[in-house]
């Protein structure tokens, strides 16, 4: 009786973070969200949002744009952890890649622009070959590029642990039981590791939801994100509520998206 | 067991930690001290020499803090907690600071040097009679081009930009006002414009910019335009200033049509407890020898006439920063607009970030 006791405190010091930093600030935005530019209560944030051409286009949006990056981070991402996991210096390679994720977002960002500009390195490359300049800047392609860059170890690490974990013994039963390189991976491999990937799916997908440093300086606001909405709400039009509101449609997304790449529970007590 | 006490505890450490730093941040934002003065200003915006001078002629000692958009510095005023002496708001956010009775009126009798400044500056619609505010640098809106790909004949009106030839070439300054601002100007309307049908029309002709638009940015856009990445931008005079000092081959223009007329100015919130050092301070800037050092140094166009005709005269006379007086008057200065219309406005604005055609 006393042993339950001591378990359930223990989960004391984890609730309490959680409510006061995760819990509150949230369901501050929510509250937010209710109040209209001058303070009154309403619920037109949301008949706003909903009813606008604007915003509706710019959910689609930023659900295209994350959908790219998180795909195109995922193709490059689970060959590499997959190429890791055989590889003789793991941890140095690891390393290798968790480094940029030391250095600031803004940094990056500014690095790329010094590669894509018009006098910058790539078309210093392609000068020689006498097809330059091209505009790399402010295109759909640099933002998805440079984006992706920033999220791959974030798809990287859970994909690797997954793979990890993977029990060799299973692959190698599957190759004794004749299939192929191809049913080995599609059959036994990938479900193996489907959770590494859900996990890395939900680790890329929702920040991408609402980049907008990036959309600014790389896409050169040709990009537009519900982050940029965000960000102009709080600080140009000093509409809390609103900004608030985009906010709270954000965290519903994602949500769904846990929802949706969750472990379900199947039915015969298999978790 | 304890184990579990200590993080819990150290959990509420980490609240208190909190709760105490942001108590003391409030406390902080302004030295308390009787010879001090709080002077929240853009950054680098005055020259860090004169402020030593000032200190060593008067004693007082400049505690100086920076903000870098006028929203934010109204929100930390209005909510409590800032204790500055002195701000520099643009002149719509004067107005808006007005309405909500956050300003001290100045003191005339205490004020040396008012004839100093141009008669174009004072009195102006935000604050008639200058009751609260003394201009400290002003500027235009207007087209940065570079002389290597631009002729100057060729954007010498708004209308200019929409040419086919500037085919993904022009950058924009992220701001909704000034963006629609020349689209309504443009159409010879007001910059001051409330009329949804109105500004919903600028905002289907800045469609039709969209091909020729390369990027809206922020303050990346010196950067972009001293290392040439664009030939054309539309920006303020004071970051034009910033961006040809970098790159000779940078010019600027005010289109004739008239532009918008901006001034960043002195008032002193209601905040304010050194109201002494302030006016000291203020006499400090109005004198000429010191406003023409700091004009100097800042690069921007100032309000100071006794200063100006210390400049040398390639200054004075550079019709870029200080253009012709028909087209300071043909220029209109920004109103404090209703909320729901700078709503609008960014509204429109972002609709128009998103047109691709």
């Amino acid at each position: 009786m006393k042993k339950s006791t001591t378990n359930a405190a223990f989960y004391v010091p984890y609730g309490l973070w959680l409510a006061l930093f995760v819990v509150a600030p949230v369901l501050l935005i929510i509250y937010q969200s209710f109040f209209d530019i001058s303070g009154h209560f309403t619920l037109g944030n949301y008949a706003t949002y909903f009813q606008s051409g604007t915003y509706i286009l710019m959910t689609i949006n930023s659900v295209v744009y994350a959908f790219i990056i998180t795909a195109v981070t995922l193709l490059i991402s689970y060959p590499t952890a997959y190429l890791l996991h055989y590889a003789k210096h793991k941890q140095l390679w690891l390393l290798l890649i968790i480094l940029p994720t030391w250095i600031n977002l803004l940094l990056k960002a500014y690095a790329f622009i010094g590669i894509f500009s018009q006098d910058g390195g790539v078309n210093g490359f392609l000068g020689m070959f006498g097809i330059a300049p091209k505009q790399f800047l402010f295109t759909d392609f640099s933002f998805i590029l440079v984006a992706s860059y920033i999220e791959i170890p974030f798809m990287i690490l859970p994909i690797f642990n997954g793979i990890e974990e993977l029990d060799q013994g299973y692959v190698n039963a599957s190759r004794d039981l004749g299939a192929k390189g191809w049913q080995t991976f599609t059959r036994v491999i990938l479900p193996l590791t489907m959770n590494g990937v859900k996990a890395g799916v939900q680790a890329v997908f929702i920040p991408s939801l609402s980049l907008f440093m990036l959309t600014r300086l790389i896409g050169g606001n040709r990009v537009i994100t519900l982050g940029t909405a965000i960000e102009e709400h709080f600080l140009v039009t000093m509409n809390w509520g609103m900004g608030s509101t985009i906010g709270v449609v954000l965290i519903i997304a994602m949500f769904l998206i846990m929802f949706l790449t969750g472990e379900r529970k199947r039915k015969g007590g298999r978790a | 067991m304890k184990k579990l006490m200590s993080m819990i505890v150290a959990i509420l450490a980490v609240v208190a930690g909190l709760a105490l730093w942001s108590a003391n941040l409030k406390k902080t934002q302004g030295a308390t001290g009787e010879n001090t003065l709080n002077f929240a200003n853009w950054g680098d915006y005055i020259d860090p020499a004169l402020i030593k001078k000032f200190e060593k002629q008067t004693g007082y000692h400049v505690n100086q803090e920076t903000f870098d958009s006028n929203e934010a510095m109204y929100t930390k005023i209005q909510q409590g907690g800032t204790s500055y002496d002195l701000t520099v708001p643009s002149e719509y956010m004067v107005e808006k600071m007005i309405k909500a009775k956050m300003l001290i009126p100045l003191d005339k009798s205490k004020l040396t040097g008012l004839k100093n400044f141009g008669s174009l500056y004072m009195n102006r619609s935000f604050d008639p009679g200058n009751k609260y505010s003394l201009p400290y640098f002003w500027g235009t809106l207007g087209i940065i081009y570079n002389d290597q790909y631009v002729k100057r004949s060729e954007v010498e009106h708004w209308e200019d930009l929409w040419n086919k030839k500037w085919r993904g070439d022009i950058m924009l300054i992220d701001s909704a006002r000034d963006i629609l601002g020349f689209s309504l100007v443009s159409m010879g309307k007001s910059m001051n414009t409330t009329n949804p049908t109105t500004l919903q029309l600028a905002k289907t002709k800045l469609d039709a910019l969209s091909p020729n638009v390369k990027a809206v940015v922020a303050d990346e856009i010196k950067m972009y335009m001293a290392e040439g990445e664009a030939p054309l931008a539309v920006d303020w005079s004071g970051e034009a200033a910033d961006m040809m000092w970098d790159n000779s081959h940078l010019h600027y223009v005010v289109p004739t049509e008239g532009s918008n007329l901006w001034f960043d100015n002195f008032v002193i919130p209601k905040t304010a407890k050194h109201l002494k050092a302030v006016y000291a301070f203020l006499n400090f800037m109005n004198d000429p020898k010191n406003a023409a050092q700091n004009a100097d140094y800042v690069g921007y166009s100032t309000p100071n006439d006794a200063a100006l005709r210390r400049l040398p005269k390639k200054v004075q006379n550079d019709k870029q920063f200080y253009p012709d007086q028909d087209v300071i008057r043909r220029s209109e200065v920004y109103k404090d607009l209703a909320p729901k219309t700078v709503g609008l406005y960014n509204d429109l604005f972002l609709e128009f970030k998103m047109f691709r055609k």
